[in-house]
């Protein structure tokens, strides 16, 4: 039986400022994972990433991170994401900063 | 201090037009990721998990306010406020955009500073004793040499695509206030016979394979030291092996030939190198120290400084802690802490920059200094001066008495940073910073050296911390390791482990149970931790880490 697939988003950093940026169902990209489309299918998961590493005057160092479905979107399930997600923790700077202010 | 001639300026200024354009190329698309990449790692530019991060050379730690005003500028004008100090005496800044690094590049360049080679398989910044010029136990000043080599290394044509990075680090003192030991050569200022040469160690290093350094030469002369230096570069650079990046290090082609072969083949090459060095490094040598002259140091009285000492029981214990002992009659060497407890080490604000460029300006001969534990460093106060720079750091958070104290902890960006971390240092810091600050055992506790990375590159020094601290990734969770007995001076060591790891919640209760088991073995205050562990061994910390643990689980 075929090992079963973990959901995925596709995430990168934005070219210009480099912040953590994740790949929409309707091809934007968002600073926000909630609205992260959650990648079900293996092919369809790496088909979007092909699609996601053609746009590199967008971003850059696109991959398929692990996310888990919730009410409010998919979710990071490895602390690594969850940084990522939120900023760092010594300071309110980077995202955390930002998104309060949309 | 060294300024650097127009040939220098230039050349910074021709890297600059051309990373500007291949920026905006980059932008524009005409450059692919994987083709502007390493452009930009060749001007320091990394990216990071949140942002870009820009990292600038300070050669050998040292700075005059028009530099640290121009750090102070840039992380107000395109950074987020303020700048990372790390352990290899360089600025990082966290937050830059990537159309800004042109513009900040230029900006350092109006200073003399820049971001070559603080990235890449090359010779990167090489580092020294943060007292150097200034401390009492100085046999030479290091930085003329450290410059020496900066000049030789910087664009050398054979050394931009070596097996992997390669860092040498000077000291001009016994006390190795340079780690030395832990770099791929290690010069240490000798004096034979009257006659100033260098002690050459090589092979040393951190990361995943965490070796110190071996003896190779025990005497090179002034004249011999650029064509040695060459040569023991050029036979690593042929045999360092390229097939493996966690086996390209020189500390392991050390170890893989034997200090002994690689002597042999050292010699064998400085004989074929020695020759076409015609003596012009020499005469050079000799113009870049006397830019390294001295200050005129003031004769006056110290008074001032007496009577606050007596009187004033916050500014003594900042200058019992924070004061190291100049060479000059009547000075001090000044040491800012930029660990405030609860605050990120290395770090300062803008604000803070100026602060010290202002201090350096008015009391400090114009010259500041950063070492690699993270600190600053005003190397040339005159002692009547002290109380006032101590009013004045007071205000601006600056006046933390806690060098070397439990509380000076290095630590790397880890996972809030970068992009290679498996965890988080700096919240371990802070935590243990405020625990013990809360405990106010920190003065009882004495000489303390603890040091985390968020990974096994090792950047925050832990394998030579007197406890290290490294933070893993242990099935999806946050987990810390702990070793004891590191040692980063003349009388260097690695750092054994202590067993499992500990979770993020677990690990400031376990540094707690080790600070009191040494409290209670230590013979007296007199006996430091790293004495005390020397003589007792692990033992009783393993037992207090684990033993106690267990009881406390059965409980
Ligand atoms: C954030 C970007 C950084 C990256 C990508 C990075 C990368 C690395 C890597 C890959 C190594 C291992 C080298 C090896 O042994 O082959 C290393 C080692 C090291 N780095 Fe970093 N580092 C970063 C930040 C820092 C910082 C902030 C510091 C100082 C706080 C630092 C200082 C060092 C030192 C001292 C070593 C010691 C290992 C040695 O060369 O023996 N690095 N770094
Ligand atoms: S030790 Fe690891 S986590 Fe820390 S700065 Fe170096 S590479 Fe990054």
């Amino acid at each position: 039986m075929p090992r079963e697939f973990t959901p995925k988003v596709v995430t990168a950093n934005a070219l210009i400022e480099g912040d953590v940026v994740y790949q929409t169902a309707d091809d934007r990209w968002t600073r926000d994972l909630s609205e992260a489309e959650l990648i079900k299918d293996e092919g369809l998961a790496n088909l979007r990433l092909a699609q996601a590493e053609g746009q590199p005057e967008l971003v850059v160092g696109a991959y398929l991170a692990d996310a888990a479905p919730s009410e409010d979107g998919p979710q990071p399930t490895h602390f690594r994401e969850e940084f990522r997600r939120t900023g760092p923790s010594n300071y309110f700077h980077g995202k955390q900063a930002e998104l309060t202010d949309v | 201090m060294y300024n650097y001639s127009e040939f220098d300026a230039a050349f910074v200024a021709e890297r600059n037009r051309q990373f500007r354009a291949q920026v905006e190329r980059r932008i524009d698309g005409s450059l692919t990721e994987d083709e502007f990449k390493p452009l930009r790692l060749m001007n320091g530019l990394y990216l990071q998990l949140h942002a870009y991060m820009l990292r600038v050379a300070i050669p050998y730690g040292t700075l005059d306010s028009a530099k640290m005003r121009q750090l102070a500028l840039l992380a107000e004008k395109w950074d987020k406020g303020y700048g990372h100090f790390t352990t290899r005496q360089n600025i990082q800044y966290n937050w830059p955009e990537l159309r800004d690094v042109p513009d900040m590049l230029d900006a350092l360049a109006e200073v003399g500073m820049h971001a070559i080679q603080t990235s890449g398989n090359t010779i990167r910044n090489v580092t020294a004793d943060h007292f150097a010029g200034a401390a009492a136990d100085e046999i030479a000043d290091p930085r003329p040499v450290a410059e020496l080599l900066r000049q030789w290394s910087t664009d050398h044509p054979e050394f931009q695509f070596l097996p992997r990075k390669f860092k040498i680090a000077v000291t001009g003192a016994p006390a190795d206030r340079a780690v030395t030991m832990a770099h791929d050569i290690g010069l240490q200022i000798v004096e034979r016979d009257g006659e100033i040469g260098y002690k050459v160690i090589v092979g040393g290093g951190l990361g995943r394979t965490p070796m110190i350094g071996k003896v190779i030469a025990e005497f090179v002369s002034q004249e011999d030291l650029l064509p040695y230096v060459e040569a023991v570069v050029s036979v690593w650079n042929l045999l360092g092996r390229r097939d493996n990046k966690y086996k390209s290090r020189i500390k392991i082609t050390v170890h893989e030939h034997g200090i002994d072969d690689i002597r042999a083949r050292v010699e064998e090459r400085f004989k074929v190198i020695r020759p076409t060095f015609s003596g012009i490094d020499v005469q050079l040598f000799e113009e870049i120290k006397a830019a390294f002259a001295p200050p005129a140091f003031r004769d006056e009285s110290t008074a001032i400084y007496e009577t606050a000492y007596k009187t004033d029981p916050i500014f003594r214990s900042w200058a019992d802690v924070n004061l190291a002992q100049h060479r000059a009659p009547g000075y001090a060497i000044v040491q800012i802490s930029l660990k405030a407890h609860g605050e990120t080490p290395g770090d300062a604000t803008a604000e803070q920059m100026r602060v010290m460029a202002d201090l350096a300006e008015r009391y400090g001969h114009d010259e500041l200094r950063i070492s690699h534990e993270q600190n600053v460093i005003l190397p040339h106060v005159h002692k009547s001066d002290l109380p006032a720079i101590h009013a004045e750091l007071k205000k601006h958070g600056l006046a933390t008495a806690n060098i070397g104290l439990i509380s000076d902890i290095i630590a790397c960006p880890g996972m809030d940073y970068c992009a290679l971390a498996t965890a988080r240092s700096i919240p371990i810091a802070q935590e243990i910073a405020t625990r013990f600050d809360e405990l106010k055992l920190e003065h009882e506790i004495g000489e303390l050296k603890i040091k985390i990375s968020g990974c096994i590159n090792a950047c925050g020094h832990h394998h030579v911390g007197h406890i290290g601290i490294l933070g893993l990734d242990r099935a999806g969770v946050e987990n810390y390791q702990i070793t004891l007995g590191g040692d980063h001076t003349e009388t260097a060591a690695i750092g054994d482990r202590t067993g499992p790891g500990f979770s993020a919640d677990e690990i400031i209760p376990a540094i707690e149970r080790i600070v009191e088991a040494y409290l209670e073995v230590r013979t007296s205050a007199e006996e430091p931790f790293i004495k005390t562990y020397r003589r007792v061994g692990m033992a009783p910390f393993k037992a207090a880490l684990y033993e106690q643990a267990e009881a406390y689980a059965a409980e």
